[in-house]
């Protein structure tokens, strides 16, 4: 069967002074091939935890991972990998690091040079790929991100807040381009974010996680993403039910923060 | 403290001056920003780095009387120092006067010619060094039990000093005249000599060399220790860094001694190495290899542990392989440390390498300062200071250089 299959997944940390935190408690879910799903919850509710553990950076204490039937038992190619920033090898120019994976593979270069090009042209970086990193802006350098984990081509593309250093305009550009990559590439993309609404525009299916034990607290699915291909974003954001549901999170992670609180004092 | 107060004098007139000329053009740019308290805003100005090395130099001159300064402080007196004494014996008293002929240093000069003159008392002559001083026994011509009883017609009594223009004088309870002309306030050859002596010092030992060996050998066979010392400290250093880096047992294994010997001097190793090694070459390199060893080892473990984990993670789902990683991310991650350690163990090789030939060699630069200490060649020793600076400086510059042109991303990650 095609799909990533997360079954009974639970992750405990044991911590240097003897105790430890449950940071994942049976998490289940089934992801079909060519879904694009974001992780939503607040600081702390074992997101960066269940995207290691998708990735193989981390085995689970109980429970497994499966990815087109088979188990996943640490980092693989189809199993591609977008972090916050500070990720790419700034000692490679441009085009070394989005034929990187290619590279590796042993992949000759006129056919890692079709695929680099084609790929600077997608995301909009045709001028840049003889430029060092470092040279290009922050929204630029997740644009070179995107287009390194592509060059992989991956099954599945994690993504872990991958906008959340940019500023609000880049973010926008950004969000319609992770967009445009999932419509047109139909992979699989798990996508955490801290910002409710890019959750909503990057979100066929919305999962809300909750705190102490990390678990899945509800799940939408939702319309704002296919919407949003193509479309203008801030058109999306004022479309029907856009607004209420984005409230209707909120309130429930506030309710989820206040909780967290309220345990903590009664616990001092 | 004058010298103190003088710098510190300078160096305000210098700022305001400057300051004052610069006025009408800053205008504009000093609109721009407000760059108090950042610190990447503070670029070295290069007209106080200039105006710093030419205070040095002037007051270097200054101090030493220097030809190719305009301005000196008072040099030691020279010239005709001439007093009269009066001398008193039982007949009464006569004057008479000391020709006496202040020198420079080092000149030798007849003593002007007198004539006795008339009473008992009779006219002397003689000469006297700047800095120095002189004996004289103005009495020894005037005949049985004459004594001094003044001088220039101040009244003189044993042992208490007596200031004449340019000249302290006491009277020895012996009846002798010790005179010392006035020193000023320049500094003796021997203590510090002035630029110019300096200049023809390097000049004569660039052509001739120094104790059978010529400049260039000398500075060569420091450079080389060095080089040697360093290629060794790396090649060992850097790849037990990387293990250390990688690996728990390295880790644990190495520790202890990277860490006891980490805050040891090298100077501190010397004894002990000459009593191992010997003093000649294997001696000093060994000391060099070690003084390098440490500073490697913990640049590259530094450089290893401080990789990102999310660019680990990254080179992982691009599907690297462990070598893949290690040659593609941990090692280029790792440069820039590396090369920051390789310019401080470069600055401490050449340091060390100074202080290990003072102890003994045959060539290098420290022998050359501490054997012209022992004839008190004063030149070739700040000569000889001054070319260690310049290449320990030129050293750190070319690190530099390097670093740039081969690890552009330092520090831009
Ligand atoms: N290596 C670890 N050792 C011990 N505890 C850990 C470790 N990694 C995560 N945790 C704990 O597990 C819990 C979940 O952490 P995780 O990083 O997954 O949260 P997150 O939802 O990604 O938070 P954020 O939104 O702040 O990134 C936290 O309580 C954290 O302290
Ligand atoms: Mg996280």
């Amino acid at each position: 069967m095609t799909g990533l299959i997360i079954d009974a997944l639970s992750m405990r940390f044991d911590l240097p002074n003897g105790g430890s935190v449950q940071a994942l408690q049976d998490i289940n879910l089934t992801i079909q091939k060519g879904e694009l799903v974001s992780v939503l919850g607040p600081s702390g509710c074992g997101k960066t935890t269940l995207l290691n553990i998708l990735a193989g950076f981390l085995a689970p204490t109980s429970g497994k991972v499966l990815l087109n039937g088979h188990p996943v038992t640490g980092p693989h190619p189809e199993r591609g990998m977008v972090f916050q920033q500070g990720a790419l090898f700034e000692w490679m120019n441009v085009r070394r690091n989005i034929d990187f994976g290619p590279r590796m593979k042993g992949m000759g270069q006129s056919d890692r040079d079709r695929i680099t090009d084609h790929l600077l042209a997608t995301v909009g970086l045709q001028d840049f790929g003889d430029k060092a990193v470092y040279e290009l802006s922050g929204g630029m350098q997740q644009r070179v991100a995107l287009a390194r984990c592509l060059a992989n081509d991956p099954d599945v593309i994690l993504m872990d807040e991958p906008l959340g250093a940019l500023d609000a305009l880049t973010r926008e550009k950004m969000q319609g381009l992770v967009l445009k990559l999932w419509k047109e590439t139909g992979k699989t993309v798990i996508l955490i974010t801290h910002s409710v609404e890019e959750a909503l525009l990057l979100g066929e299916r919305l999962i809300v996680m909750a705190p102490r034990p990390g678990r899945i607290f509800k799940e939408y699915n939702l319309p704002f993403a296919e919407r949003g291909v193509g479309a203008d974003l801030r058109a999306v954001k004022r479309s029907d039910g856009f607004a209420d549901t984005r409230e209707e999170i909120l309130t429930m992670i506030w309710g989820m923060e206040e909780e967290i609180m309220g345990r903590k004092e009664g616990a001092a | 403290m004058t010298l103190a107060a003088l710098y510190i004098g300078i160096f305000v007139i210098a700022w305001i001056v400057t300051r004052a000329l610069r006025r009408q053009r800053s205008d504009f740019t000093s609109l721009k920003t407000v760059t108090f308290g950042d610190e990447s805003a503070v670029t070295p100005d290069r007209v106080a780095s200039v105006l710093s090395l030419l205070a040095i130099f002037l007051i270097w001159g200054a101090f030493t009387g220097s030809r190719l300064t305009p301005l000196h402080v008072p040099g030691p007196f020279k010239g005709d120092l001439s007093f009269t004494y009066t001398a008193t014996n039982a007949t009464g008293t006569d004057d008479a006067v000391v020709h006496l002929l202040a020198h420079d240093f080092g000149a030798t000069v007849e003593p002007p010619a007198v004539t006795p003159g008339d009473g008992f008392a009779k006219d002397d002559a003689g000469t006297v060094a700047a800095w120095r001083s002189v004996l004289v026994k103005p009495t020894a011509n005037d005949g049985e039990a004459a004594t001094i009883t003044a001088i220039n017609g101040q009244p003189i009594t044993p042992d208490v000093p007596l200031f004449i223009d340019n000249a302290r004088i006491v009277l020895t309870p012996k009846g002798s005249l010790n005179v010392e002309p006035a020193k000023g306030w320049q500094m003796e050859p021997i203590w510090l000599p002035a630029p110019e002596a300096v200049a023809a010092r390097l000049k004569e030992i660039a052509t001739k060399g120094y104790q059978n060996t010529s400049l260039w050998e000398h500075l060569a066979a420091s450079l080389q220790r060095v080089l040697a010392g360093f290629a060794l400290g790396a090649i060992v250093g850097i790849p037990l860094g990387y293990a250390m880096g990688l690996s728990g047992w390295f880790r644990g294994w190495f520790d202890p001694i990277v860490e006891f010997m980490r805050p040891v001097p090298p100077l501190a190793l010397i004894p002990l190495i000459i009593i191992w090694f010997g003093i000649w070459e294997t001696g000093k390199i060994t000391l060099l290899f070690l003084a390098a060893l440490w500073i490697m080892v913990i640049a590259a473990r530094s450089g290893v542990s401080g990789v990102r984990l999310s660019k680990i993670h990254a080179a992982y789902s691009l599907g690297a392989s462990k070598w893949q990683i290690l040659r593609h991310v941990i090692i280029p991650n790792s440069l820039p440390d590396i090369f920051t350690g390789a310019r401080v163990a470069m600055g401490v090789c050449w340091g060390t390498v100074v202080a290990a030939e003072l102890v003994a060699a045959e060539k290098g630069a420290g022998m050359m300062i501490i054997a012209a200490s022992k004839f008190q060649l004063t030149d070739i020793v700040v000569m000889g200071i001054i070319l260690i600076g310049v290449i320990g400086y030129s050293i750190d510059i070319l690190m530099r250089m390097a670093e740039t042109w081969l690890v552009p991303w330092k520090g831009r990650g």
